[in-house]
């Protein structure tokens, strides 16, 4: 369904990606763990198209993305719920949500919020609240739920878990787990390493913008070189 | 009392031009934190195309609807030319080429036109209205009215139309904007060119009570800027109120002080506004948490 070859990226004159390959196959849950700093979140950025590929290609679904503009990747049906949320703060819960499916004007935007409601029933509380008043759990949740909502095919999940308690991110989890029963395809980029793994289909795991080692999730779990380094088991 | 009604009523006409010259502030600002120090200029290309098209022989709303349109298009240029390009840039260096584009227009004006004072006549007669023992000219209706039209305007797009909701999405985070599918490029361009329509319009209203030339449009400019401030920068509600409110107290300066403390009035604001309420009056306190 996605698939990246060769792709690198730079800011200036620094090369931070130094020809990553990865492919994610419908309905699987694919994760890239990593150090701060090893370049996930610039990977995901090219693949959203809001930072420029330097080198190398990204198709989707059969299609080169490398010219298409971010704002049309959506529609495509690549959605990406970005690092650190990234909510409208000005804006009310439901007009975030509403700005999530920006691209579309058909009945299915309400049942598309009622079902976002119903995965996260905290927003239905709030929903007429300002999203900068909420916690950073309840952001959380607005970003995926937005993201939801311009119907992806595929979702670009940037480290959903950071800063968040531990019983959040378990809910967190639990959600983005349950996203292959509706069809949608997620690579999730986390640094909470074993939380990912226990999701995950298949997992990479990036080291200062390489791809050092990639396996089927429970493999990546089992291996020892990833349990002293990413797992501190 | 007939004296205080006829300083409210010119306070009133005054005000609402600073609301127009405010409420453009307002859409510019909401689409990417830029002042736009050009939106007097608009004012002023507003009045001078409409007089040369009036005076080149067109019919006075055809010229009106020309320069509006035409002002519009500045506005884009304006936006495709020189905002864009610095895009990343921080918000105090666009701010600071806006004020260089409203230099360089006054300067083409004063090439391309002239450097006369021009006026054309009232759209519906001079004959003043008396009210109470007080007069109003019908051209200051028109402006009232316009300024109303165009909040009532902006504020159904702001809060109805998911497009004005995007505006507002996109200055509030650019790249959460991008990633919801909202074209960031073309919502820069809609709201320069509202912003100068808007301003145009302001101009076509005015010019047949206060005049046009090369130069008014710095001082609209900082008029509007201190009404969009005192009303609270990027509220539609706030540009309106602040305008008129500013405008009443010009008008009530220059009426029981002296007119020539008038401008004094708007900077005294801005200072007042500045010191004690940053946010202004309708200003919205940021409640933003990591």
């Amino acid at each position: 369904m996605l698939l990246v070859e060769g792709l690198r990226a730079r800011y200036g004159r620094i090369e931070v990606l130094h020809g990553i390959d990865l492919n994610v196959d419908s309905g699987e849950i694919v994760t890239v763990i990593g150090a701060n700093g090893a370049g996930k979140t610039t990977l995901l950025r090219c693949l959203s198209g809001v930072h420029p590929v330097a080198g190398g290609d990204i198709s989707f679904r059969g299609e080169s993305m490398s010219k298409v503009r971010s704002w049309h990747r959506l529609g495509r049906g690549l959605a990406q719920s970005p690092e650190g949320r990234q909510i409208f703060t000005n804006l009310t819960v439901e007009e975030n949500l509403r700005l999530g499916a920006y691209l579309f004007a058909d009945d299915r935007v309400e049942k598309d919020m009622e079902d976002a409601f119903q995965m996260f029933p905290v927003l239905k509380e709030k929903r007429n609240l300002s999203a900068g008043g909420l916690s950073g759990g309840q952001q959380q949740m607005l970003a995926m739920a937005r993201a939801l909502m311009g119907r992806p095919s595929c979702l670009l999940l940037d480290e959903p878990s950071m800063g968040l308690a531990p019983i959040i991110v378990s809910q967190i989890f639990d959600v983005v787990k349950g996203l292959k029963a509706l069809n949608v395809t997620v690579l999730l980029v986390e640094q909470n390493a074993y939380g990912a793994l226990k999701i995950a289909d298949r997992g990479y795991v990036m080291e200062t913008g390489r791809i050092t080692m990639d396996g089927p999730a429970e493999d990546l779990i089992a291996d020892p070189r990833i349990r002293e380094a990413y797992l501190g088991i | 009392m007939s004296e205080l009604l006829q300083f409210l009523l010119s306070g009133v006409t005054v005000g609402a031009v600073y609301a127009l010259v405010a409420l453009g502030f307002t859409i510019i600002y909401n689409a990417s934190d830029v002042v736009n120090f050009a939106q007097g200029e608009f004012v002023m290309l507003g009045g001078m195309i409409t007089f040369f098209l009036h005076a080149a022989g067109a019919p006075l709303p055809l010229a009106a609807v020309i320069a509006i349109l035409a002002t519009a298009a500045i506005g884009v240029a304006m936006n495709k030319l020189t905002i864009e390009p610095a895009r990343g840039a921080p918000v105090v260096s666009l701010v600071i080429i806006t004020i260089g584009v409203s230099i360089l227009i006054r300067g083409a004006a004063q090439l391309i036109f002239d450097k006369q004072i021009h006026t054309y006549p009232a759209f519906s007669g001079d004959d003043p209205i008396h009210i109470l023992g007080a007069t109003i000219l019908p051209q200051s209706l028109w402006v009232i009215l316009g300024a109303v039209a165009v909040f009532i305007g902006l504020w159904l797009f702001f809060t109805r139309t998911l497009l004005g909701r995007a505006v507002l999405a996109t200055s509030n985070n650019r790249l959460a904007a991008q990633l919801v599918g909202i074209n960031t490029t073309f919502v820069m361009t809609l709201s320069f060119a509202l912003s100068a329509g808007i301003g145009a319009l302001a101009g076509v209203l005015v010019t047949p009570i206060t005049m046009v030339s090369y130069d008014v449009g710095l001082a609209l400019a900082l008029k509007g800027f201190a009404a969009a401030m005192l009303g609270g920068m990027g509220n539609p509600k706030g540009a309106l109120v602040g305008g008129l409110v500013l405008g009443l107290l010009e008008g009530l300066t220059a009426g029981y002080l002296s007119s020539q403390y008038k401008d004094a009035a708007a900077f005294i604001v801005i200072l007042a506004v500045l010191f004690f309420m940053p946010q202004g009056l309708f200003g919205r306190k940021s409640t933003d948490r990591v």
